[in-house]
């Protein structure tokens, strides 16, 4: 389809959903009230590491207004995890706490404030144990064992994979670079903390509502862990505000939540508080990063090694998952002929790491786009120029057997660095920021700088979590005889506009008005599966089916309609609500005309439609995380000014362009990426998540910093379109591949204004200073982490290097419909 | 012990029975189900639960409804008059400054307040005016287009096109 030819598709409309919002009439989990609802609450261990010797709720059962009071004794004795092979997390813990914040108790009562007085009177006798909060600790006491299962004492997961040869790669190398960073934790923080409401009704059939990014994966494993069958559980995901990556595993206030609904016969509510939501977590791992690089005189690479220590608290959650992708995704940006990656993730005393908003790979991307400046630096190269001289080649293969269908960073590079005025500042900010250091201190010592840097992000995982040849995402579409439509689709709109995507895609396949479209919400037992807001694979995944089973209905439509006009249906068109002869457009017929005649040909209007992405993991042992159906590239460029004397930042403007494929709706992608950026900004210079004495350091939203519209500089956002043939129409993601390069850009730019590098975010005033000082005193001016952990990982897996190898020549993709001939 | 609260909230007048100690913000959600005010920290860090008390932004999971007897309380239920939405929720809903929307009741709100003061604010003033409300999914900048576009339209003047972006 050309594009001109779309009505719907690359319209800046609203939202669907937009109304209800600006209204307040959106229901949020915990806005949902029902009838003899009772409130819940969690006890949760004060000890980031003990053994539980006894749980006594005598008093909290007396205490009046309570309901029930239950504790990991009256739950099926099973571990469960969101990945398979990581079961290792109780509801409510029944033997050893390994965090604070881990539940142990939950009560439901008449009230909340009911709920927490009885929490109170619950007694737990605890044996503190060694608490181990940092990698360094972990690995330095294998005596001490957070869990039993792993890769080593304390290690979670270790990774090591080789493609090609990496030392021959950087004896032919002109410069080869080792350098050491440090990415800190931080935290999704979405406005809405976590709440659910279940009902075990009296037909002992148990209902969920959820905030809940992943209402497929809950509805599988609440199954397991309360031992009912999945049959008679239904999730239902209430509108999401907010997730990130921060509402994807099952919670413990969800399963707490359905039992005590089972005991007391009445639905229950749990909405988790703020600082509950600070220790749930499962957001940004912390990882330590030593990465070595070769490159040529001109800039190209030779190859790359690349190590990360993953710090991923105390339980598994995606963590394998996030291992993997602190490695997997850099060689999809540019040409990087042989790798090796070594990864490791350990567990430490503190709430679990998981998958943020671009899980595992803004680390990795820091590092390597840091390093590119520094070896540009090196070379006298334009760091600008040597990026768009390395970039990746469009359908091929990379070193680790990935493969990459359109590229449009080349694009993205020239549109950032015209806009920006690349060319002019940079050589003159450099030449002010000389100028400006030799000034006497009476004098404003504002210093300029710009910065670069380069990303790409997968368009939905191509694997699930657990090992099925089922759709990733189903869509049924149902027409009914007024002329409007209606899909079921268990995609969860978490704000990012999913619903929306459907209702546009369907509207243009069947040329009707997206208003005419009515969008379920995600329903266990009425849409069918899509896995899950994550990975960016929803508009993908959802959208391909979607357009799958719009077309379908359309043929049916069509074959009755051309019976009635006497034509080919290959004559037909739908468009502006109706079907017909585009050269005989009098005699075309309403949509709600030509579903009837459907309908009495064909019997109920009823169509799914399935996806699955194409069948290409690399053939060895850890070759399923990474393969993407296609990836979005993104060009950013950063301008900002330090104060010399506070080292205040101050960021003024962002260039970004973003390989779009196709922009669906350019309102919404704008609205992605810019989200992105403010979200990369905010772990650019403020946002942590750290511990002091086991405890949060800033458990509240006034002491966790989090950029505000004052913190907000100017987004220029470009979109470039490549028209990817895996994308719907064309679309790869929006959502979180844009939040990479920020990170880099500013650090790269703060080098550039102040000549301090920052090999470690966030980049925050006391460590400007600090360097500026060592600058002043004519030591390296370099912040960043300077040891590594004593560790050994295991013989790597070495598998020959993909690197340069064309695209299969036709993607297999399951549930695709033969062409009619 | 309960009290009884007598409170005006969007023109209209309600009686209450509620502890004296709870907050606005619990009262308007749980015993008048107005739940379109909501919450993000309950501490009056984030600015979710802003309400107009007399046409000033207030931090409702702060307040006591006792203070607010005998004054005027605005909930987003009361910014749409007669079936017509607010034009700062229309502008909302066309840029896409709500994207998961739940920050927006207490923007809007804090927004209209503003332009009740200042109906022609610079982008730094209306960026000032909403520094107390976080918002995780947008980025503001939207939020900032919206605010810039209902007041241009709140004094009749021209129109800006929905979309900044350019593409290629």
């Amino acid at each position: 389809m050309k594009k001109d030819r779309f009505s719907i598709v690359g319209q800046s409309l609203p939202k669907i959903d937009a109304w209800a919002k600006v209204v307040g009439e959106t229901k949020f989990a915990d806005d949902m009230v029902m009838s003899r609802m009772a409130n819940g609450k969690l006890l949760r261990s004060p000890h980031a590491h003990a053994l539980i010797k006894r749980i006594d709720t005598t008093r909290a059962r007396a205490l009046p207004g309570v309901y029930a009071v239950i504790t990991g004794h009256d739950l099926p004795r099973v571990k469960f995890g969101i990945l398979p092979v990581s079961q290792d997390e109780e509801a409510l813990c029944t033997e050893k706490v390994r965090m604070v914040g881990d539940a142990v108790a939950a009560v439901a009562a008449v009230d909340e404030e009911t709920a927490e007085r009885a929490c109170r009177l619950i007694e737990v006798d605890y044996e503190p144990l060694p608490a181990l909060m940092s990698i360094q600790e972990s690995l330095a006491h294998p005596e001490v064992r957070i869990h039993e299962y792993g890769d080593g004492p304390n290690v979670h997961k270790n990774v090591a994979l080789q493609f090609g040869d990496v030392d021959a790669a950087f004896a032919r190398a002109d410069l080869v670079r080792e350098d050491v960073f440090y990415f800190e934790g931080n935290t999704h923080l979405p406005m809405e903390q976590h709440a659910a409401v279940a009902h075990w009704a009296a037909d002992g059939k148990l209902t969920l509502w959820s905030s809940t990014q992943t209402p497929h994966y809950v509805h599988r494993l609440l199954a397991k862990i309360l031992d009912v069958p999945a049959a008679h559980v239904r999730v239902v995901a209430a509108p999401v505000g907010g997730g990130f990556g921060g509402k994807l595993d099952p919670f413990a206030h969800e399963i707490a939540a359905c039992k005590l609904a089972q005991l007391t016969g009445r639905p229950v509510k749990i909405a988790c508080s703020r600082e509950e939501v600070f220790y749930i977590h499962r957001g940004r791992h912390p990882v330590l990063m030593w990465i070595k690089t070769g490159f040529t005189r001109q800039g190209d690479l030779t190859g790359c090694h690349l190590r990360t220590w993953l710090d991923g608290g105390a339980y598994g959650s995606y963590g394998v998952a996030s291992t993997f992708y602190t490695g997997v995704i850099n060689p999809v940006t540019y040409k990087m002929p042989v790798y090796k990656f070594e990864g490791a993730r350990v567990f430490t005393n503190k709430p679990p790491c998981g998958p943020k908003r671009g899980h595992g790979t803004p680390q990795p991307r820091f590092a390597l786009e840091c390093q590119l400046d520094k070896a540009a630096e090196q070379l006298g190269l334009d760091p600008a120029d040597m990026r768009r001289r390395i970039l990746a080649e469009p359908f091929t293969k990379t070193a680790n057997h990935l493969t990459v269908t359109t590229i449009g960073l080349g694009d993205c590079i020239d549109k950032v660095v015209d806009a920006s005025g690349w060319r002019d500042k940079r050589p003159r900010y450099q030449a002010a920021a000389a100028d400006a250091a030799a000034k006497p201190l009476w004098q404003s010592r504002k210093r300029k700088g710009i910065g670069i840097a380069c990303s790409a992000y997968m368009t939905g995982a191509g694997t699930a979590i657990y090992w099925n040849s089922m759709p990733h995402s189903g869509v049924v579409v149902r027409a009914d005889r007024s002329g409007g439509v209606t899909v079921l689709c268990g995609a969860t709109d978490i704000g990012q506009g999913s619903d929306s995507i459907l209702a546009y895609l369907v509207a243009e396949v069947l040329g009707i008005d997206p208003k005419d479209v009515h969008v379920h919400p995600a329903d266990t037992s009425l849409t069918p599966v899509d896995l899950g807001s994550y990975s960016s694979r929803v508009t993908l995944m959802c959208g391909q089916a979607a357009i799958q089973a719009g077309e379908r209905l359309r043929a049916v439509i069509f074959k009755a309609v051309a019976a009635k006009l006497g034509v080919a249906p290959a004559a037909l068109v739908a468009r502006e609500r109706k079907v017909g002869v585009p050269d005989d457009w009098d005699k075309a017929l309403t949509f709600a005309q030509a579903v009837e005649l459907g309908e009495a040909m064909h019997g109920v209007l009823a169509f799914p439609g399935s996806y699955a992405p194409p069948k290409r993991a690399g053939k060895y042992k850890g070759g399923g995380v990474g393969p993407s159906p296609c990836y979005s590239y993104s060009a950013c460029v950063v301008e900002l000014t330090v104060d010399e004397d506070t080292a205040a930042i101050e960021l003024s403007d962002v260039w970004i362009a973003h390989d779009i494929g196709r922009a669906l709706n350019p309102l919404l992608v704008e609205g992605q990426v810019e989200g992105s950026i403010y979200m990369g900004i905010g772990e650019a210079l403020m946002e942590e998540q750290v511990f002091r004495k086991h405890l949060h350091k800033t458990p509240s939203m006034l002491d966790y910093k989090s950029p505000t519209t004052l913190e907000t500089p100017e987004i220029h956002t470009f979109l470039v379109e490549t028209d990817d043939p895996e994308g719907p129409f064309g679309a790869k993601e929006a959502g979180q591949g844009p939040l990479l390069p920020v990170i880099p850009a500013i650090a790269n730019a703060v080098y550039q204004a102040t000549g301090v590098r920052l090999d470690e975010v966030p980049i925050t005033p006391d460590k400007i200073l600090k360097g500026l000082e060592l600058k002043r005193q004519g030591k390296t001016a370099r912040i960043g982490p300077d040891k590594l952990p004593l560790f050994t990982f295991k013989q790597p897996l070495a598998v020959d290097s993909a690197f340069g190898q064309p695209a299969d020549a036709i993607a297999v993709r399951p549930f695709v419909d033969e062409p009619k001939s | 012990m309960p009290t009884l609260l007598t409170l005006t909230i969007n023109g209209e007048e309600r009686d209450v029975l509620a502890p004296a100690h709870k907050t606005l913000l619990e009262v308007l959600r749980e015993e008048l189900n107005l739940t379109g005010t909501k919450h993000g920290c309950e501490l009056g860090e984030c600015g979710t639960c802003t309400v107009l008390v007399d046409g000033d932004p207030i931090l409702s999971c702060l307040a006591l409804p006792v203070e607010c007897q005998g004054r005027e309380i605005r909930t987003v239920e009361g910014m749409a008059e007669g079936g017509r939405l607010h034009p700062l929720q229309q502008a909302f809903a066309e840029l896409g400054a709500a994207q998961c929307g739940y920050c927006t009741p207490g923007i809007l709100l804090t927004a209209e307040a503003l332009l009740v003061n200042v109906p022609t604010p610079t982008r730094e003033e209306i960026k000032h005016a909403l520094a107390g409300n976080l918002c995780r999914c947008t980025g503001y900048t939207k939020i900032l287009d919206a605010v810039e576009l209902a007041a241009l339209r709140m004094r009749g003047e021209a129109q800006p096109p929905a979309s900044r972006a350019r593409q290629s």
